[in-house]
């Protein structure tokens, strides 16, 4: 590499308040620092009704004093966003393997279709004669779903994955409650997601930890110990994770089963299995789906995501209001009148928008592409394990599907975490791999390099790895105080928690 | 396929490197049972023009260009064009939680710039980085009362949008969280002051109010608040048509504000993805759920952000989490900042004061047509407003639609004891034409009726 | 460079540290708490007149990415908060035995034999690090 990585940015000047940076477009102020009055951004049309008296209309419940909004001319806005976003890492600039994340790529022509103005600009309201169109989309894709999942029915309204979770812990809460008893807890294995837990809490079970086996698997003998007539559910991962398959998962199901309890499968890692193997087929009852992971609806930078949830046939009266119903005529109807529902989750019916991207994602894939995309993202990670594991500890040795995950042993015994190795990477050009997740692990480094990332790109990624685990035995020091290559350097966390500063105000 | 990046020779490259024989064999993990021997039962794979084909003839079947008076909670705004471009970069769109700070402070800066507008706005100290929607904000909104108070009960006015209350339902009876109804005033359409102030008890943990309310009539926030605090209770105000504020006085009362920012600048989308987003007093934050960007500096002493505060979250504090909230909106709420950069200071409040100008309009034609009435009038409304007629509105509406006009939603879903009752909302997109139209459609019908 | 553990306070297994004089025990984290922490950003307190169980959590201390519950040591009821934390939990990492949390009266001081002394605490601390 050219530039010298380990010599950082020094302001310009000394005279610096701390804002200034040497070019015009990392020295972008926030648009509060920007706005003068008078500037304008917006014109609204001649009103074509007669004014009203605010005074008159309103009285006491008038806002007398502004909102200190920005006034900015509209170039200044266009820049302003466009500096911000220089300043993002993203897919769309190289590789993004943060495991558990799925950050593969989101193809543009989802953008375009989820915008055509007839969907777009649907009122969630509207008559359903004029709203067959999006009615019609919906089913497809719940169709699609289905037979991806092989479960029965499904639901799209809830709007993330922990959501998705919510649903589906109150769907098996519903189910206990209609056979006499909602029971009292929901296990949970230590490799879980930390949505798993706080979801568990929320619908009013208490949390059972169920310890991972050797391999950081479903331990089928602990399980079975703790399973009993109180236990609602087990919330498993599949592939877990530390992206490995349970090759026990009839087992699990057996143990569940056999004592009345119900597998939840959290689909977070299901783009290891589309096209290649169903939950519906290895015992899951009820299980979500992350949209913008599995099925490419962009991140964008947190959100918004869709989590649907699908379920075996004896959950089906459970699901929230409204359910997608055909007449004999083939138009489409929302149906309210479901005296077993659990309610609803959100206002309307998700997040139609990425519905149209997760559908038109499937569309542009086909049976055959969604097996290959799923063949590709397991032997992206499978490359990549084989590369690095010489180098790299691997606390599992187990077969890995679409991500792998090392720990830092190696590296921590010279005084580098793998948090330091994450900020590296960043001077290498890569995004980091998710960081300590799971927990599991000590200091894990969980790699998810999804379907998106070619050979060549792979190759870098590997290269850069490898480098850096030089640069630990040789120059331990230049990877603790990376990235040397970003706009800012490590910022300080403490600071901001401890006298958090959660908004501008003028002269600060 | 086209998203996929590899030639077969590199795949059977890259499988000699691991030591595969094929592919099959990394997948032999998955026991023979599991898999499936067969291709799913999707479509075809599709060329990009397809796609294209098949989502335009599925919104042509929708039908487009109608005027509409629908509201509710889901409000049509003009959307400045360069709302769409922005976030459409890359750098927004494909980039993801900004955990890694130094690579992601573009989003973080942004964020920052939302949870400063939207205190400002709602005349609140701080306010998060987005909730799912107006919604589940509302619920997860009681929620956190609840751990603030160590109370365990919730005093909700039945006009908070009748979804809302519904999803609050479904949150409230796995928390073990009973919650009481206030009513409304029936001339003014206001929560009944009387009603409430005897249901709000020592016990109560928040008192839950929309405002402007579901029938667009503004609340009486400052009397309910003496009502709320007079018992130790919370008081929070849902706010489901953002715009408003550019007029209405910010509920500052308030302990949290819930609301839905859909209005600035986010399409309809047939109900979703929408923008929700949590406000609240400064003491309030540690109980606050969802993600917060607090502003610091890195080590040469430059301005930067972080996410701060993730001690409340879920993936430090598991199942003792403020919420299981992970994923938020922060495309929509980039889309919202840019609206609210565009409009600005005055912007907002030209913006609605159109809009109440439109409804007022709006309002005094229809209700001045024979067998029409405008419901609560004894108070101020915004931009929607509760029009009762003679005629079933199941009749009127066909005969709008004709005229490619979608009329006020029925309420009698909701609101039985309000009889023919329907909710109209005007925005500033609505033309004096149309509603003029409206306005005739309606009367030919009552005349003949 | 591990810090003296004071010869008078007692400490529980989850690291938190009780000195008593007459009725009241004051208590706070050891310097090892403090040190496996890291920054603390931010100590959750009980009020003043809050009831306090031995082996039951009265509060949580914070670093940027972690919580950590606080056991108390023994059974009373708060008399006094450390306000001085609020604004400045830093307090805790630079004197992890001066920087007290909460003061509670004793219901029981016979509770105290329970706990550990300083030797066996330090014993104990040792025993952790290696394990």
């Amino acid at each position: 590499m050219a530039t010298d990585l380990t010599n950082p940015q020094t302001p310009a000047g000394s005279h610096t308040t701390g804002k200034v940076r040497p070019h015009q477009t990392q020295n972008e102020a926030l648009l509060f620092e920007k706005s003068s009055p008078g500037k304008r951004a917006y014109k609204l049309p001649p009103l074509d009704v007669p004014a009203v008296d605010l005074a008159s209309l309103l009285g006491a419940a008038r806002r007398d004093q502004a909102a200190e909004l920005p006034e900015l001319s509209e170039i200044e806005i266009v820049r302003h966003f466009t500096r911000l976003s220089t300043w993002n890492y993203a897919i769309d600039l190289g590789m993004y393997p943060l495991g558990s994340c799925t950050m593969k790529y989101n193809p543009r022509v989802n953008e375009l279709v989820a915008r055509i103005e007839g969907l777009a600009e649907a009122h969630p309201y509207r008559p359903e004669s004029l709203a067959q169109g999006i009615l019609e989309v919906i089913d497809l894709l719940q169709r699609c779903l289905l037979d991806i999942t092989g479960m029965d029915a499904i639901t799209l309204q809830p709007a993330a994955g922990a959501h998705g979770e919510f649903t589906g812990i109150l769907l098996v809460r519903a189910w206990h409650e209609s056979q006499g008893n909602s029971r009292r807890k929901v296990l949970i294995p230590d490799s879980a997601h930390g949505t798993n837990p706080a979801t568990a809490a929320i619908c009013g079970y208490a949390v059972e930890n169920l310890r991972s086996n050797s391999d950081g698997g479903i331990d089928l003998e602990a399980l079975a110990r703790q399973v009993d007539s109180e236990t609602a559910a087990l919330m498993l991962t599949n592939p877990s994770t530390i992206g490995v398959f349970e090759s026990q998962i009839h087992k699990i199901a057996e143990i569940l089963h056999a004592k009345g309890a119900l597998l939840y499968m959290d689909g977070a890692n299901m783009n290891a299995l589309v096209g290649k193997a169903r939950p519906g087929d290895f015992g899951v009852d009820v299980m979500h789906l992350n949209l913008h992971k599995t099925f490419s609806t962009p991140h964008g930078g947190g959100g918004p995501g869709s989590g649907p949830v699908a379920c075996k046939a004896f959950l089906e009266p459970f699901l929230p209001i409204p359910v997608l119903v055909k007449d004999e005529n083939g138009a489409k109807h929302w149906n309210y009148g479901r005296p077993q529902s659990v309610g609803r989750v959100r206002a309307f019916y998700g997040n139609t928008g990425m519905f149209i991207r997760a559908l038109a994602y499937i569309l542009a894939n086909g049976p055959d592409g969604l097996r290959q995309t799923t063949e590709d993202a397991v032997l992206n990670a499978n490359y990549i394990r084989h590369k690095l594991e010489d180098l790299y500890d691997l606390p599992y040795k187990t077969a890995s599907m679409h991500e792998v995950v090392f720990s830092d042993k190696r590296q921590a015994a010279k005084g580098v975490k793998t948090g330091d190795i994450a900020k590296r990477l960043i001077d290498y050009g890569f995004h980091p791999y998710t960081v300590s997740f799971p927990q599991i692990v000590h200091g894990a480094l969980m790699i998810e390099p999804t379907e998106s990332e070619s050979l060549e790109e792979l190759d870098l990624f590997i290269e850069a790895m490898r480098s850096i685990a030089r640069e630990v035995e040789e120059t331990p020091e230049v990877v603790k105080s990376a990235p040397h290559s970003t706009r800012v350097s490590r910022l300080d966390e403490v600071q901001a928690a401890r006298k958090p500063i959660l908004r501008w105000r003028p002269g600060q | 396929m086209r998203y996929l990046p590899k030639s077969p020779a590199e795949r059977e490259r890259m499988l000699a490197a691991i030591g595969a024989r094929s592919i099959d064999e990394l997948f032999a993990v998955i026991p023979a049972e599991c898999r499936l021997d067969r291709d799913l039962d999707v479509p075809r794979q599709q060329a990009e023009s397809e796609i294209i084909d098949y989502f335009r003839a599925a919104a042509d079947k929708n039908a487009t260009g109608y005027a509409s008076f629908l509201g509710a909670g889901a409000y049509r705004h003009y959307r400045p064009v360069i709302i769409d471009s922005l976030v459409q970069r890359g750098e927004f769109l494909t980039s993801y939680t900004p955990y890694q700070a130094e690579i992601t402070q573009g989003t973080l800066q942004a964020i920052f710039e939302f949870q400063t507008m939207i205190a400002e706005l709602t005349g609140m100290d701080v306010a998060n980085a987005s909730m799912y929607d107006g919604s589940t904000g509302a619920a997860e909104a009681v929620m956190m009362a609840v751990r603030v108070t160590g109370r365990r009960k919730a005093v909700v006015a039945t006009t908070v949008h009748p979804e809302y209350r519904e999803v609050l339902a479904t949150y409230a009876t796995h928390q073990r969280l009973p919650t009481t109804l206030a009513g409304y005033d029936a001339k003014t359409g206001r929560v009944d002051l009387a009603a409430l102030e005897a249901s709000v008890t020592k016990e109560t943990a928040a008192v839950l109010v929309q405002s402007p309310n579901f029938f667009g009539v503004i609340e009486d926030i400052p009397a309910i608040a003496a009502i709320a605090h007079a018992q130790g209770a919370l008081l929070i105000v849902s706010i489901a048509e953002a715009v408003s504020l550019g007029v209405v006085r910010p509920p500052v009362e308030a302990d949290i504000v819930s609301m839905e920012a859909q209005s600035f600048g986010v399409a309809l989308s047939y109900g979703g993805p929408f923008c929700g987003v949590m406000a609240c007093k400064e003491q309030y934050i540690r109980q606050m759920p969802g993600r917060l960007v607090g502003q610091t500096t890195d080590g040469t002493g430059y301005r930067g952000f972080v996410l701060t505060l993730a001690t409340r979250e879920q993936h430090i504090r598991r199942e003792k989490a403020t919420s299981n909230i992970c994923t938020n909106q922060a495309l929509v709420a980039l889309m919202t900042t840019i609206f609210l950069a565009v409009y600005g200071k005055e912007g907002i409040r030209e913006l609605a004061e159109h809009n109440l100008a439109k409804a007022d309009y709006t309002a005094n034609r229809l209700s001045t047509q024979p067998g029409a009435k405008l419901l609560f009038t004894g108070a101020p409304r915004f931009h929607e407003f509760v029009l009762q007629t003679a005629e079933p509105p199941v009749l009127w509406s066909q005969r709008l639609l004709d005229e490619k006009i979608v009329g006020g939603i029925e309420l009698s879903r909701w609101y039985p004891e309000l009889g023919h009752a329907t909710l109209w909302c005007a925005t500033e997109v609505i033309t004096r034409e149309q509603i003029d139209t409206a306005a005739m459609v309606l009367a030919a019908g009552l005349v003949e009726a | 460079m591990a810090m003296a553990y004071p010869a008078n306070y007692r400490y529980t297994r989850e690291h938190e540290w009780i000195v008593v004089e007459g009725k009241i025990g004051t208590i706070g984290i050891t310097d090892y708490a403090q040190s496996s922490l890291g920054d603390i950003v931010y100590v959750d307190a009980p009020k003043v007149g809050d009831p306090v169980t031995a082996n039951a959590t009265f509060g949580s201390v914070e670093s940027v990415k972690a919580v950590s519950d606080l056991y108390s040591p023994v059974t009373g009821t708060v008399t006094a908060v450390n306000e001085e934390l609020k604004t400045t939990p830093d307090k805790i990492n630079e004197a992890p035995h001066d920087a007290w949390i909460i003061k509670v009266e004793l219901a029981d001081p016979a509770q105290l034999d329970a706990l550990l002394d300083a030797a066996a605490y330090e014993k104990f601390v040792s025993e952790e690090t290696q394990g």
